[in-house]
């Protein structure tokens, strides 16, 4: 871990649609603001929405850390929701335990997961059926 | 092409922002949000017919030029208090959503 490190924390509230998407907005205003390129920040973007949406969806809520140091961006996402039964079929495109009322909204799609796979170079998943999911973004900046 | 220029020459209605961004990732047309947050280039015009909160938060995230609400779709408080939060210029049209497309694509040249 490089000694240049910044930390920050979001509180990201349950089923609340209006909200949803705060902290993954804020992150991209910070990165824009510390000057990273337009693709890690997408990158970064995108990997931490569909988490945080996916959070408000499944979870009610939780809690995200991001750190950010001179190698890359690391976002942890931390919910005590009903955890992901089964985490390869979770993975793959089109699957969704999402409601109507969510797809109403235009969520649901079954394409969160696979999202964070492909635009994150790293995605761990640690899951408890029952007791919460705790999901690990890494984008590496570019050098 | 700017976002304001396209409304002007469509007579596209205004909702949101100054429209001072180029259009250069062409144009993308979808209602899935997680799709969309995955495949709509970024600088691109979005065509949808969601005019909520996500939809806003969704254009910002994924960095698309413009959002285009299709099909004269109700646009609430909520979305333009999302849409303020970001940089992003909202449109409306009672054109469908390929109508829409098309004239758009006409406008820019695209084949």
């Amino acid at each position: 871990m490089s000694s240049n490190s910044l930390h920050y924390h979001y509180v990201v509230p349950g089923d609340d649609f209006t909200q949803a998407g705060k902290a993954s907005s804020a992150v991209k205003q910070i990165l824009k603001q510390l000057g990273f390129n337009p693709q890690t920040i997408r990158k970064m973007s995108i990997s931490l929405y569909e988490g945080e949406i996916n959070m408000v969806i499944h979870a009610g809520g939780g809690e995200i850390d991001v750190d950010i140091d001179d190698e890359k961006i690391t976002a942890v996402l931390t919910d005590r929701g009903p955890g992901i039964e089964d985490v390869e079929l979770a993975m793959q495109d089109g699957w969704s335990t999402a409601s109507e009322q969510v797809r109403g909204l235009g969520f649901g799609a079954g394409m969160g997961l696979p999202n964070m796979k492909k635009y994150s170079d790293e995605l761990k998943i640690d899951t408890e059926v029952g007791k919460g999911t705790t999901v690990t973004i890494v984008v590496k900046l570019a050098s | 092409m700017k976002v304001k220029e396209i409304a002007e020459k469509l007579g596209w209605q205004i909702i949101y922002g100054d429209g001072e961004r180029e259009i250069e990732g062409g144009i993308y047309c979808c209602d899935l949000l997680s799709i969309v947050m995955g495949r709509a280039p970024s600088d691109s015009l979005w065509i949808t017919v969601m005019g909520n909160v996500n939809a806003m938060a969704v254009a910002a995230l994924a960095d698309v030029a413009g959002v285009v609400v299709a099909e004269g779709m109700p646009f609430d408080e909520d979305a333009l208090a999302g849409a303020s939060k970001g940089s992003v210029t909202v449109l409306r049209t009672d054109q469908p959503v390929f109508a829409a497309a098309l004239s758009a694509a006409k406008v820019l040249g695209l084949k």
